[in-house]
């Protein structure tokens, strides 16, 4: 299997890629929750927030449509919010009974539908692109300057760096399933839920012990390499004048769509 | 292909409102930053790699499906796993871990609301699996397995209940629909989750019984874990069916404290997003968001500051001890 397989990082070198990490978080999060502050029927600020995506994609060197393409993996997500076309009072715009349960379907529960769908719809492109044009350790370091305790850090930075160790093992295991479980044509072959569960449990604990055993021998060669307990970087990770640049042009943009649909 | 996007329980952003995310975010910052300062206290340099791998291992066995019924799969979670393998606060920092990887780099579940989604799928499963085991961890091996199979089976349903709660609580959803319908899918994940988990450890037990006996991680835990994953299901088991079928008392609560919006003017901190001496609705609105962020902020930065602190003493104190790697007792 190819070790890049879930590494969603895609090497160019445009403005957006040599932006420091911790910049383009901040800026990630703050699109994010700009997104969730506006108010339900916002279109002219949602317009303005597409455009901000558009913009950055630009920035990245990417193509204008990346994250639009990408995004429709996660769009399934936003079905999850029927539930919001029911569950808000206003005008009932249409009524129907299912199950046991009378569903009235009401202007005020589409308007909020449509928004929080948009509104999901531009994070998820947001995120897409942070992880898009910043390498994952880099993000991991980017997280370490903004205080997330280096604990956490560390324990992400090795689950990055050993997912794809394990995802082999993995690979291995169900393959292993897999040459196991031939069935003669026209018969059935193994046994019920409760017996493929069992199975899948084994396999579950073969794994654990194979990655606590593969995390000893980690442990003892890092130790072998003078490890005491701190990871060391040697990227220098240094704001710039044209950071700083960056980072102001995005918070006013962004204030000025929470202005535009606000008033 | 190997990692399923469509999981129910991770909430995407924008699907609670801001005042539900970041009081998760709070009770979330909070457990975790107990977590870490129990873990520094009690876990060597060693325990470092050990629950980062660890993470990747849930994050990989979450691979690992067998085919239920008409073309659906179960496979494993991890939390209950988790928490008895490696003791409940590392098993929760490992749990956080899997859950912000797949929100960061695989948009599964939203960045605004991973607090939620920790607290879900981590805190709570962790919580609820470590307190049932450690109520039985002198018992027979049956009693055991038994135990677990429903603390696994009650994880997930914990963690379902309080994901319908929140989305309820922010206006997205009814509850007598939300909840019997997570209720009702995570049922049969949780049934999946506990033939696992019992299949896993069963197998742990069979071959490396010194990972789990006495004088382990997981054995540490003291009694509170009992009383904690008690009240966890005993909250579970009453409040399910109480929100299903009489969901008046709970929304009329959920009025009274400002989650939802009614008719009736409500009262409370922040009631509705208004601030009281603030005419405006629009403009209270965003001075009532940026006090909900402050709050947060300001709890991150206190606690990420103490946790430094710490961890600068603990460095030092670990740098001493480096010498004498406490692998002795282990087997090749």
């Amino acid at each position: 299997m190819h070790s890049d397989a879930f590494d969603r990082y895609h090497h160019h070198d445009s403005a957006l890629h040599r932006l420091d990490p911790r910049i383009k978080v901040v800026v990630a999060i703050a699109f994010i929750l700009s997104n969730a502050l506006l108010p339900d029927g916002a279109w002219m600020a949602f317009g303005l927030a597409w455009l901000f995506l558009i913009l950055a994609n630009a920035l990245s060197d990417l193509g204008l449509g990346y994250t639009f393409r990408r995004s429709f993996i996660a769009l399934p997500f936003a079905l999850v919010a029927i539930t919001v076309l029911f569950s808000v009072p206003g005008k009932p715009l249409s009524q129907f009974h299912f199950m046991m349960w009378d569903f009235t379907v009401t202007d005020a529960g589409l308007l909020r539908f449509i928004s929080i769908v948009i509104r999901s719809w531009l994070s998820v492109q947001m995120a897409i692109l942070l992880v898009a044009v910043t390498r994952f350790p880099d993000l991991i370091h980017a997280f370490e300057h903004l205080r997330v305790p280096a604990i956490l850090t560390t324990i992400i930075a090795f689950l990055y760096r050993y997912l794809f160790v394990l995802t082999d093992e993995v690979m291995r295991l169900l393959r292993a399933r897999q040459s196991r479980s031939a069935a003669a044509a026209g018969q059935r072959s193994g046994g019920g839920v409760l017996w493929r569960a069992r199975v899948a449990g084994n396999m579950s604990g073969q794994l654990f012990l194979r990655s606590y055993e593969r995390s000893d021998r980690i442990y003892n060669a890092m130790l072998a390499r003078g490890y005491d307990g701190q990871l060391l970087t040697l990227n220098p990770h240094e704001l710039h004048a044209r950071d700083w640049a960056y980072a102001l042009a995005a918070f006013l943009f962004i204030l000025a769509t929470q202005f535009v649909g606000w008033f | 292909m190997l990692y399923s996007p469509i999981q129910p329980m991770h909430i995407p952003d924008n699907f609670l409102s801001i005042t539900v995310s970041l009081i998760c975010w709070a009770i979330t910052i909070i457990t975790l930053g107990v977590a870490i300062s129990r873990t520094n206290k009690s876990l060597g340099e060693r325990q470092v790699p050990l629950m980062g791998v660890m993470a990747a291992f849930i994050f990989a066995a979450q691979m690992i499906n067998f085919p239920v019924l008409g073309g659906t799969s179960g496979h494993l979670l991890g939390g209950v796993l988790a928490a008895i393998a490696l003791g409940p606060w590392a098993g929760m920092l490992v749990m956080t871990a899997v859950i912000a990887v797949q929100g960061l780099l695989f948009q599964d579940g939203g960045l605004i609301v991973m607090g939620a989604n920790i607290l879900n799928m981590g805190l709570l499963t962790c919580a609820v699996g470590y307190g049932l085991y450690r109520s039985v961890i002198g018992s027979n091996r049956t009693v055991k397995l038994a135990v677990i199979g429903v603390a696994a089976w009650l994880s997930v349903m914990a963690g379902a209940l309080s994901t319908a709660l929140q989305i309820w609580l922010s206006g997205n959803a009814q509850l007598q629909v939300i909840v019997p319908a997570m209720l009702f899918f995570h049922a049969f994940i949780g049934f999946g989750e506990a033939l696992i988990t019992v299949a896993a450890v069963l197998f742990i037990i069979r071959t490396r019984p010194d990972l789990l006996g006495e004088g382990t991680e997981s054995a540490q835990g003291g009694r509170g874990w009992i009383l904690t994953g008690v009240l966890l299901t005993l909250i579970v088991v009453l409040l399910s069916p109480f929100a299903s079928t009489n969901p008046d008392g709970l929304n009329r609560v959920a009025t009274d404290l400002g989650f939802i919006q009614s008719a009736q003017t409500a009262s409370g901190p922040l009631a509705g997003y208004t601030v009281p001496f603030l005419e405006s609705v629009s403009a209270s609105k965003i001075v009532a968001g940026v006090i909900g962020i402050i709050v947060v902020l300001a709890i991150v930065f206190i606690t990420g500051r103490s946790m430094q602190n710490k961890r600068g003493l603990n460095t030092q104190s670990n740098n001493i001890q480096a010498t004498r790697p406490p692998i002795e007792n282990r087997k090749p």
